[in-house]
């Protein structure tokens, strides 16, 4: 073949974290700090239901936008959390994980020229997906001194005239930072006077550790120009299931659905029943996995006091996110170091974007027991590089 | 903390203090005070360890017996029930609803050990009616805990 494939595509860097786990699976005997998914199995009722769906031969098709059972138990799960009604019927779409909401919501609300305000560090998908929808990301370098929370100026310096829409990506994979809700009001009436759409990227809603996650929808008006994307991942510890959400008014879904019902067809049924399950009755296994995360926090953010290692306290999803500047390295240089002398994988910072480098991601979604010899590893590691 | 400290320690006994201090955000003295109290209040019952028998070379015969007994005047079931649960070989007894009303279990050193006690002691004890014996041939999961199961993190080693 001599015919070029697509430039757009061509032209995509390549994820950061790919990169690394090349070098990682390489060796052996790794541990491992690196992951972006809970270390639960599925609480087995939840797989129960999946197992019983299969067995009772619920194979097929659901309707484009999700089972009707589970769009109704979403619109009532999103206003208990949230307090906003979205209508089941023309206002949520079931989707293939949070991340294909976030590709077929871009695609749905820009147009070529547009730009996308991402904050990062953030999640990697976002720039990528804005590239590939057509428009032009606009980023904004978080600062660690703010705890990587976005401030409103950063927000004014970066709107321009051919601003579209703002990625909200909190709780933050990956600092583990919030927005709160004095944060986030400062926020939305930026949006407003400058009549943007927000894609509210809020996975880690479950997994927060001072108080309840708070969203941009529950501020007045903010509803109407909104793509709120949430899903079964993080809290239910379901990566594998594939099952995410999108709610938004029913213009955006409408279009929303188009992109899916011609790319996808529909989420897995499977997933779909067991997703039933899991908003029903599964309030109870949130709080058990919250509060496990939550004491394993703690325990990074003593272990790093101890070891004099600078880290702000991140009160969301399941990472600390350290600052390594002190050692005069790169965030790669860093982690390939820990990897190699230490057989310690971290993510560098940097994969998530510029403002990522100087620190390093490590996600708490490990045994007690493997954060603790994880922790002894780089004491002695830092310990060596202060010399 | 009563309950997260409670959940933490059921399936980990020998945590530090310095530890639970740490995850439940706590200073020491107050987690020494909580298990003391704890204790106290008898809540906190003994600290026991979950052994996979089996896996050593020491001989062990567990068995559940459904013991159906009268109950006595004034006193229900409880008289019988320390009669035998003081019987060092007994490992538990509970009370049941159902088709039986004691739940007798025993951890012995061979079968005829088991088969002697119950014939010799439980049978014969006035209000017990009947026995029925039951022999455990494998333990699959114990105190909430799955015994012979490979601990293997199934996770790609790094994703995002």
């Amino acid at each position: 073949m001599t015919k070029p494939l697509s430039e757009s595509v061509i032209n995509i860097k390549p994820s950061g974290i790919r990169k690394f786990f090349d070098i990682v699976s390489e060796m052996e005997d790794v541990i491992s700090l690196g992951v972006g998914e809970p270390d639960f199995d599925t609480p087995w009722h939840i797989r129960d239901e999946g197992i019983y769906a299969l067995e009772k031969g619920k194979t097929f098709y659901t309707s484009n936008t999700g089972l009707k059972e589970l769009k109704a138990q979403i619109q009532n799960k999103v206003y208990k959390t949230r307090g906003v009604d979205y209508n089941p019927k023309n206002e949520i779409i079931v989707t293939v994980g949070g991340s294909e909401a976030i590709d077929i919501g871009l695609r749905a609300i820009v147009n070529k020229g547009d730009e996308v305000i991402i904050p990062e560090p953030s999640y990697v998908s976002y720039v990528p997906c804005t590239v590939l929808s057509g428009a032009k990301p606009v980023i904004i370098n978080l600062r660690g001194e703010n705890e990587f929370r976005l401030k409103p100026e950063e927000l004014i310096n970066a709107i321009g005239k051919n601003t579209k829409a703002l990625i909200l990506p909190y709780p933050n994979n990956p600092t583990g930072a919030i927005m709160e809700k004095s944060d986030l009001e400062k926020i939305s009436k930026i949006i407003k006077d400058n009549d943007l759409y927000i894609m509210s990227d809020e996975i880690y809603s479950e997994l927060t550790y001072k108080e309840k996650h708070f969203s941009i929808v529950s501020l007045p008006d903010m509803k109407e120009r909104t793509i709120l994307i949430d899903g079964f991942s993080k809290a239910y510890a379901m990566t594998g299931w594939r099952l995410g959400y999108a709610c938004a008014n029913k213009e955006i879904i409408k279009q929303m659905t188009k992109i899916h019902q011609f790319a996808i067809m529909c989420a897995p049924t499977t997933s779909q029943y067991a997703g039933v399950e899991a908003l029903k009755n599964g309030d109870k296994d949130i709080e058990i996995m919250r509060n496990s995360y939550n004491q394993r926090r703690r325990y990074l953010l003593d272990a790093f006091k101890k070891m004099n290692l600078e880290c702000f306290e991140p009160y969301g999803a399941f990472y600390v996110f350290p600052c390594i500047k002190e050692f005069n390295m790169t965030s790669e240089e860093f982690a390939n170091r820990f990897l190699e002398e230490e057989h310690v994988a971290a993510i560098p910072g940097n994969a998530f974007g510029e403002s990522g480098e100087g620190y390093l991601r490590i996600s708490y979604a490990y045994s007690l027991d493997n954060l603790k010899e994880a922790m002894k590893r780089l004491d002695r590691f830092i310990k060596k590089l202060r010399g | 903390m009563r309950e997260e400290l409670l959940s933490i320690i059921e399936v980990n006994s020998r945590i530090g203090i310095n530890e639970l201090s740490v995850m439940l955000d706590k200073s020491e003295q107050e987690v020494l005070d909580e298990l003391t109290n704890l204790e106290k209040e008898g809540i906190i019952c003994g600290y026991h360890t979950l052994i996979d028998w089996e896996k050593t070379s020491v001989e062990k015969v567990n068995a559940l017996i459904e013991v159906r007994v009268t109950p006595q005047r004034g006193q229900g079931f409880d008289k019988i029930a320390e009669r035998i649960y003081n019987y060092p070989e007994v490992r538990s007894v509970y009370l049941i609803s159902g088709g039986y009303d004691l739940l007798v279990t025993l951890e012995e050193k061979s079968l005829k050990e088991i088969s002697m006690f119950v014939t010799d002691k439980l049978s014969t004890l006035e209000s017990v009616l009947s026995t029925a014996t039951h022999f455990i041939l494998k333990k699959y999961k114990d105190h909430g805990t799955i015994l012979d199961k490979k601990q293997k993190d199934e996770r790609e080693i790094v994703s995002p």
